[in-house]
């Protein structure tokens, strides 16, 4: 007799809480060990958006901010599934999506980067997966911009992500890099992932996605945590 | 396959995950209010507020909760309010699987390369917390970090990452 559990989080690809090149994990991350507990219902439900409505324009980051005109910078289309550890993809889920403009500037009271905004981005959307776990989503290619953390730190192009999938155990946070990016080397939160993990951040320039006269593509795929069967207690 | 690693939500996140309650032009998905206090005879109120190791206010912060009883789940910035508190809506909620009444919790900030798990439990059910099996594998001096307290307004519950409060984070 066996269950389907779901599976831990892979130390082997996720960072760590404490990161001391990334500054400001030094006094945030947690100092004593994590207590593992056996998944209750609590943690094997999670919330379901499956039947939210989504905005026409949530998708479309390059149109859902509109306010004279087109924004400014690189049109694309990024695209991708979401997958379980197994290999199947995740219909019906929700992804969450902010970003820089082209200029490498947040439109967030807090970012004083002396780049300009750009009127008619906003640099947030969200999208659904569909029937087959499939996403796609309309952007401008995010600017770097530099960041506090050390002497000439600057964060390489990156778009942020927030999904669900089936329960509070598959939540993900994460960022997009994109190929080829210089900054890549240097920057301590992508090197806080260790390195059988980082390939796994970088999306792939995809010509097959690539609309002609209209915005290059790119594909990322995501993979939450999965199941797996184990024998059942036998108390 | 192999799992995406997490990153940093970040110090930007406001406008993407909680743009109505940082007045950006987008519409919120998810916000603090569980219930609406104002139709909920039952409805209470939690906050609580996120401190650094060197016991300072941590003012970007995201917190979670997820109400597995009945199925609600509320998301709030530590950046908005003017002592940095998250502030909640809800009723507490019922048993699921035999356990204490709890809400499950998680923690995302900048600073945090990935994001932290814990529980919310409330004072006023002790009897049902000492026989709860997840507050029972915590070390006793640590469980009343999972505790928040019930105060005249409603239950306060701070999170503390690290020093001699720190809150008990869970692998689940
Ligand atoms: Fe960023």
């Amino acid at each position: 007799m066996s269950q389907l559990v779901y599976n831990a989080f892979d130390r082997d690809v996720h960072p760590p809480y404490l990161s001391p090149d990334y500054k400001s994990t030094v006094l945030r991350a947690p100092s004593k060990p994590l207590v593992v507990i056996k998944h209750s219902l609590s943690e094997l439900t999670g919330p379901v958006f499956g039947d939210i409505h989504l905005g026409a324009l949530d998708h479309d980051l390059t149109k859902n901010a509109r306010k004279n005109g087109e924004p400014l910078g690189e049109r694309i289309v990024v695209h991708g599934y979401v997958y379980d550890e197994n290999g199947r993809t995740i219909p019906n889920t929700l992804v969450e999506i902010w970003q820089a403009n082209a200029a490498g500037r947040y439109v967030h009271k807090v970012d004083q980067h002396d780049a300009p905004l750009d009127p008619n981005f906003l640099g947030t959307g969200r999208v659904m997966t569909d029937a087959n776990g499939y996403y796609k989503f309309y952007t401008i290619k995010p600017g770097a911009y530099p960041w506090g953390n050390h002497y000439n730190a600057w964060r390489p192009n990156h778009i942020h992500f927030s999904l669900f999938g089936p329960n509070i155990t598959t939540r993900l946070v994460t960022q997009m890099y994109f190929p080829g990016d210089p900054l890549l080397q240097y920057d301590p939160i992508f090197l806080g992932v260790p390195p059988k993990g980082r390939d796994l951040l970088i999306s792939g320039f995809d010509l097959g996605i690539t609309e002609p006269d209209f915005a290059l593509g790119y594909r990322f795929d995501f993979v939450l945590r999965g199941q797996k069967a184990t024998p059942f207690e036998t108390v | 396959m192999l799992q995406t690693p997490s990153q940093t939500v970040g110090p930007y996140f406001a406008y993407g995950l909680t743009p109505e309650q940082y007045l950006y032009d987008f519409k919120s998905l998810v916000g603090n209010q569980l219930v609406n206090p104002l139709d909920e005879p039952e409805a209470i109120t939690i906050s609580g507020q996120v401190y650094d190791g060197n016991g300072n206010l941590i003012p970007d912060a995201m917190i979670e909760v997820w109400d597995a009883y009945n199925r609600r789940f509320g998301r709030f910035g530590t950046g908005t309010d003017a002592q940095n508190r998250f502030v909640f809506h809800t009723v507490k909620p019922g048993s699921v699987d035999g356990q204490a009444p709890h809400l499950s919790v998680i923690v995302f900030m900048r600073g945090q390369l990935i994001h932290a798990y814990t529980r919310l439990y409330f004072s006023d059910e002790a009897a049902a917390n000492a026989q709860d099996t997840v507050l029972n594998q915590v070390p006793a001096e640590r469980r009343s970090t999972l505790i928040a307290r019930q105060t005249g307004g409603g239950y306060v519950f701070d999170i503390h990452m690290q020093g001699e409060y720190e809150t008990v984070f869970f692998d689940i």
